[in-house]
Formats: C-alpha cells, structure tokens, sequence
C-alpha cells in the first residue's frame, strides 16, 4: 500500500443551519462548513492503514468553488501528508456527476494509487452517488457502505450491513471503498500535529490546471427548490405539581387525540 | 430525447420492485407509456406473472445462474445492457445498500442524473420527473428534476403502496444478456436479525435514546409499548456506539409515519427528527428544558422518563379500564 487517496468534502455543518422563517429557505451561505462526518471516518481509516502497515502516503482531495483552506489544513493536522484543492468558481452548485468527473481528473493527475476511500454519504447532500459513481469512471472495484475494513498486501477486505444480511466482500487494489460512520472513531487532532500541519503542503489546481470540459460540469440534473419542510406542532408543555399529575394530564390528551393504539 | 419512453423498476428486493411498481403504474398512466419491470436473477421466471398481477405491462426476465445472487457487475451489466438498448424514460431502482451504488454506477455508464432515496415522485407539464428528497441533514426537502435521459431515481422502503394483484394480461420477454467479469468477490454473507415487525409500518412507537441508562430499562418503554398497542424504536446512539440494537430510526435509518411517536431521553437532534417528520402526533419526555425535541413535539413533559414512564403506564391503565 503506498498511496491512499481520500475524497473529503467541504459541507454545510447541518446542525447549524439557519432558515429564514418567511421563506422557508436555508440560510446556506452564512452556514459554518466544516469536513463532512463520514469523511472524517474514511481519513480516520486511511491513518489507522498508515499506521499498521507503516509506510503508506495519505492524499486528500476536494472540490470545492468556495475556499476550503481551513478544512484542508485540518485534515492535514489530522494525519493527510498532503491536500489538493480543486478549486473553481465554476464549480458552484455541481451535481454528483460533475464532482464525479472532476475528482477523476485531479486523480488521474495525481497519478498513482492503491485505495481510494469516500464517505457513504456527504454530510449536507446526503446523496451518497459521488463514491460510486467514481469508482465508474474510474473503472475500479467498489465496496460500498464499509463497516470494517481490513488490507492486506492487495487485497482488501469489507464488511457491509445490508437490509437483511451481513457481507464479506473482497477486492483487489486498486479499489475504491465507501465508510459508514461505524468504522471507526475519528480521533481529534493535538496541538502539536495541527502546528506540524503547516509545514505541509496544499496543492491548488483550476479547471483549467485540469483541463476540465465545460459542459460536463454543467449537471444532468435540476434543483428546482429547497425548501425547510413546514412542521406544524402543538408545542404544548404539560406541567403539574408531581408526576402523577403530569402522566394523568398526558394520557388524557393521548386519549383525547385518538392516538392511542387500542 | 423524445426516443426514450416507458417506466421501468427494478430492485434485487422483491418487495421494494412491488412498491415501486404501484407508484410506476401511477407515473405510466401519466405519461400514457408502458411499466416495465425488469426481473433478474436464477430460476425466477415464475415470477413474471405476479409481476404483472402487481402492475406491470411487459416484464423483461434475464435468468441466468450466474445471478442468482447479487453480484455488482453482473447486475450492472445486465441493466446496462437492457437500458442502453431498449432507452427507458424513467427508471426506478430500490435504494439499498446494493442498488444505490448500482444506481449510481449505471447512470455514470449512461452518462445521465441520478436522484437517490426519492419518498415522492411526480411528473411535470412537459413530463419530466421530479423527484422530493430530504438534504441538508433533515433541515429541507429538495425538489429535484432531470435534464437528462433516462431519468433514474432510487425509491427507498415502504415510500409507496404496492397495488392489490389483478388479473391483468401482460408480456413476458425472455432475453440473454452477456455478463460482465466480477471484480469483487462476496467471500461471506449472514442473516441479520433484524426485528420481525417493521417499524415503518407501526402504528404507535415509543422510543429511547440516550438518556436511558441501560439496555434492560428499556422495559420501561415495553410497558408503556404494550398499553399503547405500539413497538419500540430508539436513536442511532443506541445502535452504533452501544451496539443494543442494529437499527434506529432517523436520517440514515428507518423514516417512520405512526399516529403516535413518544420520544423519550432523545434529544432531537435535526437527525433523527428527519425520520420522525411524519408522525401525526409527537409526545416528548427529556430532562432537559432546552432540548430541541420540544420544538418538533405535540406533547412535551420536562421530567425523568424513569419517573415519567412508569406513572404514564400506570395513567393509561387506569384511564382505559
Ligand atoms: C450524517 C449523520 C446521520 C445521522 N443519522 C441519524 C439517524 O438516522 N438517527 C439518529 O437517531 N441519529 C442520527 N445521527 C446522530 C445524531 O446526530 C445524534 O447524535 C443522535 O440522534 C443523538 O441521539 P440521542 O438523542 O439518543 O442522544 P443525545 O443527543 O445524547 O440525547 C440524549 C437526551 O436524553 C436526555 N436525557 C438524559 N437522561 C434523561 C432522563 N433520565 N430522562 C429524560 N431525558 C434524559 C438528555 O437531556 C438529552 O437530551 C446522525 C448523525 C450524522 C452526522
Ligand atoms: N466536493 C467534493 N470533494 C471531494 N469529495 C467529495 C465531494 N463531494 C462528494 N465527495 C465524496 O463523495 C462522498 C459521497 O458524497 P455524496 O454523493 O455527495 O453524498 C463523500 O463522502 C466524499 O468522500
């Protein structure tokens, strides 16, 4: 194993995000970002692969129209040895088809490798079609939704929780996985590595740097609106001097409500 | 463009392809195009017929040994192959764990959108799908539609109602399809247990997160379950980290629609309120005053649901003799 690659996405921290209550719309823009969760795991898995083989190169890529520096640096203080920035202001809004092509371009540009690990999903789209979709393009084994991964010279080795069934699942290198967030634990990084982070480097490539087609990344979908689903709650606080109370005033309302199963 | 035309399904779950042709069938009439249903797998030919019964106009059948189980690959090819050839408008596939992926390998191949876990589908004036999906972490519903051919959406569980079997006539197509060399080899499989009943259908749920201290006091919620005629749910929390269940509801788990959802030591965070969203009514039971579950609820009550639940069983009792 001498190159992991990890595709780690710059997204919209979820859990603080704003909507404007007269629109409904998500305030995105002023939104904190930070590395998407599962992403964090697939890094996280990419060190522990570093640290148990000993020698192994661990290369982070991200595409992004928006600066991301902060989150590159981060990772890097977490363990990457180095970051690629792809970075175009072209690349706003792409759907999961662009993103496919234009992290196949930087990887192919980056040249070799032995595993790429992604997220199962990205923290903000959720769509989970990006890892996939690169494997494609790329023409690589895929091993989806990995709960536990284990290599060896090369081959690797995934367990993935179906519907109904646990997998095993085996695949030569070059292969690309997906992670689950029950990996691993990502661990946090020290002080002393985010201050070794700075020496390292962040490599900033363009479209044009990547030669990269217009109309691929003009998207094969339409976002026609996102908008925060209206919920419209009773938001009643039932109170009283002791628990008895409380519980007798709660199941008459459940009672009331016709909600009760019997 | 215009020479793509039909709804197909498809899904290695046998279920799931009987939802998805219910909502097909809505979405052919529509478009006044033909359902077809794609079969895959060994020996499955009589299953053709029922596949009609639940909808479908044609069923293409591959029936191969080969694919008798999932394999990446082989299913992909097979789909790649049919599609490539026979140019759907709308292809449908069940967002599992193994046909999301193949979703997104197949659109790749096919150079066209994808827009997965898709729990409502319509169809524009100019007869584009567009699909609805939960983003942003459960904050927004997206509405989402294609500008490109064929348009294929992933349909998780139990978003949409198979239809009751008909006698229907309907076309069943036998065709061979070569078979792409795997890449990755299933080296093990074991069944999961997974709870017998199905949450998503429950018609009252009493949930646990975090704050219940050990597994065994979930007998507390059993109590409260069994007079409310409901089953138990909890938060990710309790399957990922303590591992006393293997599946929860939310965002990445089961989306549940009961009457009656009661929350107790969950939080609320935007998650797990994703997959709560369609309860009809909403009881929260937290200790702390400022949890975000109160926003989402109906019915909240600021206590210890160590205290709260037993009195609230006991309330219920005596209220329903
Ligand atoms: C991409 C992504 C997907 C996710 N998907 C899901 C998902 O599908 N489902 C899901 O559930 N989570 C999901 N999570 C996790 C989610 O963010 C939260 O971490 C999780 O929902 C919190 O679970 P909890 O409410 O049980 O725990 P906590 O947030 O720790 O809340 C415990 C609550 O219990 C209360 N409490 C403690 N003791 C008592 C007591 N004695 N009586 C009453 N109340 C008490 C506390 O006040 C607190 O509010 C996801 C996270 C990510 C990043
Ligand atoms: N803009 C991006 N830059 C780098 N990696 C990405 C990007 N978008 C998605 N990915 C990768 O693809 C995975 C799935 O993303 P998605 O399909 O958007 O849910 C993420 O977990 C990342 O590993």
């Amino acid at each position: 194993m001498k190159r992991i690659i990890v595709c780690l996405k710059q997204a919209v921290d979820v859990s603080q995000l704003k909507v404007d209550p007269k629109t409904n719309q998500l305030l995105t823009a002023s939104a904190p970002k930070k590395i998407s969760d599962f992403d964090k795991n697939a890094l996280e898995e990419a060190i522990r692969i570093k640290e148990k083989l000993g020698e192994a190169e661990i290369y982070t890529v991200t595409v992004s129209s928006e600066d991301a520096k902060a989150v590159l640096r981060e990772a890097l203080a977490i363990g990457a040895d180095k970051a690629y920035f792809v970075n175009d202001p072209s690349f706003q809004d792409v759907d999961t088809s662009a993103t496919a092509y234009i992290l196949t371009e930087a990887i192919k540009k980056i040249g070799e490798f032995d595993l790429i690990l992604c997220g199962e999903a990205s923290l903000d789209s959720f769509s989970g079609l990006v890892g996939s979709r690169l494997a494609e393009l790329l023409n690589l084994p895929l091993i989806a939704s990995v709960r536990k991964l284990t290599v060896e010279d090369n081959t690797v080795v995934g367990e993935r929780t179906l519907e109904d069934a646990y997998e095993t699942v085996k695949a030569k290198t070059p292969a690309l996985i997906t992670v689950t967030r029950e990996i691993n634990q990502p661990r946090i990084p020290s002080l002393m590595m985010i201050m070794k982070a700075s020496k390292k480097e962040i490599v900033t490539w363009t479209a044009t740097d990547l030669n990269i087609q217009k109309e691929k990344v003009e998207g094969k979908i339409d976002v026609i609106e996102v908008l925060a689903p209206k919920t419209e709650r009773k938001k009643i606080m039932i109170t009283g001097e002791n628990k008895e109370e409380i519980a007798e005033k709660l199941a008459k309302a459940l009672i009331q409500e016709g909600v009760v199963g019997r | 463009m215009s020479e793509n035309k039909g709804v197909w399904v498809f899904s290695e779950n046998y279920d799931l392809t009987l939802e998805m042709l219910g909502k097909g069938r809505k979405i052919a009439d529509m478009l006044r195009t033909e359902l077809v249903a794609v079969l895959v797998g060994s020996n499955v030919q009589e299953k053709a017929n029922d596949l009609i019964k639940h909808g479908a106009d044609k069923v293409y059948l591959v029936d191969n040994p080969a694919l008798e189980r999932f394999q990446s690959e082989a299913y992909l090819s097979v789909l790649h192959n049919l599609t490539a050839n026979y140019k759907p408008d709308i292809l449908l596939i069940g967002s599992t764990k193994n046909g999301k992926p193949l979703a997104a390998r197949l659109a790749t191949r096919l150079e066209t959108g994808c827009i997965p876990d898709c729990s409502r589908l319509s169809v524009d004036e100019k007869g584009r799908l567009i699909g609805e999906r939960i983003t942003y972490g459960g904050n927004a519903v997206a509405k989402v539609t294609f500008r490109s051919k064929p348009q294929i959406a992933t349909i998780p569980g139990r978003a949409f109602a198979k239809l009751e079997p008909q006698d229907r006539n309907g076309e069943v197509t036998k065709l061979d399809v070569k078979i792409e060399e795997p890449k990755t080899e299933v080296v093990e499989t074991k069944p999961l247990e997974t709870s017998s009943v199905n949450i998503e259908e429950a018609k009252v749920i009493v949930s646990c997160g975090r704050g219940l201290e050990k597994k065994e006091d979930k007998a507390l919620l059993e109590d409260l379950a069994k007079i409310l005629g409901g089953q138990l749910g909890n938060s990710r929390p309790l399957a990922e980290d303590r591992k006393w269940f293997t599946e929860w509801v939310g965002l990445s788990g089961h989306k549940v629609k009961p009457k009656l959802y009661v929350a107790c030591g969950i939080s609320g965070v935007i998650q797990h309120v994703a997959g709560i969203r369609d309860s009809k009514m909403i009881v929260a039971i937290n200790n702390d005053p400022e949890a975000p579950i109160f926003e989402v609820a109906d019915y909240g009550v600021v206590g210890d649901l160590y205290e709260i639940l037993p009195a609230l069983t006991e309330a219920l009792n005596k209220q329903l003799q």
